[in-house]
């Protein structure tokens, strides 16, 4: 016979006001990555770049006053570029399974059973990738700045490249907008954290190159909005006031940008649903 | 009914997938405490389940839970609920206590208080040695008790139960039903002075529902074939009969019938037949003699919830 048999109790405690949810969902989502260590092996693998630019810019500014080691718009145009490579590994980790593994446990009815939206469920997938993205892209590439006016003594670097901060903030925002955008769209189709991950890496690298081939054989600059690496890249080129590689006009590409996002809106609004209703 | 002091109240609520009327315009009042859902598959019991949560909107007519409009406030509504739905569903990577704590977060519970409540009520649930284990490991039975303690962990004033024991050993069975019938006891003394949290129990399992409600609605192809206290409906108007005949059974049913007794097969063999107290029994006996079936079992029975659902579907 027990001692003392327990039966339910009430619970007398506060509670929270309405609207973070999202901001749980995002922190479990964090907490669950940042414990294994192969993430956090890609995440300090991916800071590797920052390391050789902050030398780079110790150099420039410290020892070797040559042009070829001098910061400039193109340093950090060129490392945000360089860290495209990054922020797909992390989003293929990090964000093929945010929702293919909820719809694969059933655990969307769980959390939309609880006083939560479906706009708090996705916010909180999204922060939870765009965090880990946020973390490789718009972080670092600020530290070098910092790092440019610690090495160089002065904030003349930053007077006279106005354009830096908000390129650099704009770039990584569109990055990560549009990686997680479509990384959590493709994970919302499927069950499966593979297949998601595939349909990201064929979005990610068969895009482009499709579009390379439609661009040869009909001459035509526009197939290159096929890919969203290219898109974005006209973007990024005239956000840091280089010349651009490709003749799309800038606001073509951003019209596509936001055709891409609101395609990726509507596949989540449709896909993240407690019941699925077959008529 | 009172139905202003009744936890679940839907007027004239329909709800449609497509062509398909899934809830066909019911009106009905649930009491506090225990209440059966019962029906058949397809009758509409998850529909009505997921119409209360907020995650199906009707196409007509009002949902009150807990006095409130679900439609215009589903986020209150949720608030106060909790569910545990009838298919197998977790947080992917997660052990039993992080789930739960997790999921009173999402309920609103502070971090801590979250931690607390659930290994509070995994220790209630029966889990409380298994709640380091991640719930991918979970058997059958550890899965439906860790729902509910999802469901438990927020301190709801509704629990929608969806088939809670399905797939469970009777042992596991007879202890989760133990722990509705904790949860929904209006008699124990409640420390905070709140009211017993009301239970809304769907199941097609008849002696689940009898054993932990006192109420049932019973609903049948999307509409309320017949709600009530258990014992009314199983009722002292009538006396039940365990009859098996030899010769024309459908006609000595439609002979019975056509004076009043009912009577429903349940084996296939032996029947059950309802004699108003206001007749005699003998008149089965002179029925069988006039359509010339011999009566070769007759034994007399108890009412039960199974005669009430077979009665309310007019099988």
């Amino acid at each position: 016979m027990p001692i003392h048999d327990q039966g339910y109790r009430r619970y007398a405690g506060g509670r929270t006001s309405r609207g973070r949810a999202w901001l749980v969902i995002a922190r479990a989502g964090i907490a669950a990555r940042v414990r294994e260590r192969r993430f956090l092996a890609l995440m300090l693998v991916a800071w590797l770049l920052f390391l050789v630019r902050a030398v780079q810019l110790y150099v420039g500014t410290t020892i070797v006053r040559a042009s070829f080691f001098a910061a400039s718009e193109e340093t950090f145009h060129g490392f945000l570029n360089q860290q495209r490579l990054f922020v797909f590994f992390i989003t293929i980790y990090a964000g093929a399974g945010l929702i293919a593994n909820d719809r694969q446990a059933n655990a969307l009815q769980l959390y939309l059973s609880k006083p939560i939206t479906r706009h708090d469920y996705i916010a909180g997938k999204l922060a939870t990738l765009a965090a880990f993205l946020f973390s490789v892209t718009w972080v670092p590439a600020m530290l070098l700045l910092a790092l440019q006016v610690l090495f160089s003594g002065s904030l003349e670097f930053v007077s006279t490249h106005p354009r830096l901060v908000p390129a650099i903030t704009i770039t990584a925002l569109l990055q990560i907008g549009v990686a997680s955008m479509t990384m959590l769209a493709l994970s919302s189709l499927s069950r499966s954290r593979r297949f998601a991950a595939m349909l990201y890496a064929l979005v990610a690298i068969f895009t482009g190159a499709v579009g390379g081939v439609l661009q040869t054989a009909t001459g035509h600059a526009g197939w290159m909005l096929l890919s969203p690496q290219n898109t974005l890249a006209v973007l990024t080129d005239a956000l840091f006031g280089l010349s651009p590689e490709s003749d799309i006009p800038v606001a073509i590409a951003l019209l596509g940008i936001v055709a891409l996002l609101g395609l990726c809106a509507i596949v989540l609004e449709r896909r993240v649903r407690a019941v699925d209703v077959v008529a | 009914m009172n139905s202003d002091r009744s936890p679940v109240v839907l007027e004239n609520v329909s709800v449609h997938y497509g062509a398909l009327q899934a809830l066909r315009n019911i009106s009905v009042a649930f009491p506090a405490g225990a209440v059966g859902l019962l029906g058949p598959n397809g009758a509409g019991k998850s529909t009505l389940i997921k119409a209360l949560l907020g995650l199906l909107r009707p196409d007509a007519g009002v949902l009150r839970v807990l006095g409130r409009d679900v439609s215009a406030d589903p986020l209150s509504v949720r608030a106060r609920v909790g569910y545990m739905p009838e298919s197998d569903t977790h947080i992917p990577g997660m052990n039993a206590v992080s789930f739960v704590a997790y999921c009173g977060e999402l309920c609103g519970l502070p971090h801590t208080d979250a931690m607390q409540r659930a290994h509070e009520v995994l220790f209630y649930v029966g889990l409380g040695e298994a709640r380091y284990r991640n719930v991918e490991t979970y058997s059958t039975g550890m899965k439906q008790r860790i729902k509910l303690a999802q469901a438990l962990v927020h301190d709801p004033d509704l629990l929608l139960l969806d088939e809670p024991t399905n797939g469970m050993d009777p042992k596991g069975r007879d202890e989760m039903l133990a722990l509705i019938r904790d949860v929904a006891d209006p008699h124990r003394e409640r420390t905070s002075g709140r009211a017993p949290i009301s239970v809304i129990l769907s199941s097609h399992v008849l002696p689940d529902v009898e054993f932990a409600c006192e109420y049932v609605v019973v609903l049948h192809k999307g509409a309320v074939a017949t709600d009530g206290p258990i014992a009314a409906l199983k009722g002292d108007s009538t006396r039940v009969f365990e009859v098996r005949v030899k010769g024309d059974e459908a006609r000595f049913v439609e002979a019975l019938r056509e004076i009043g007794i009912e009577s429903h097969d349940e084996s296939g063999e032996v029947m059950r037949v309802f004699v108003p107290v206001d007749r005699p029994v003998q008149l089965l006996f002179k029925v069988a003699a006039q359509q010339g079936v011999q009566v070769r079992h007759f034994r007399p029975s108890v009412p039960s919830l199974e005669d009430v659902f077979a009665r309310a579907l007019g099988d």
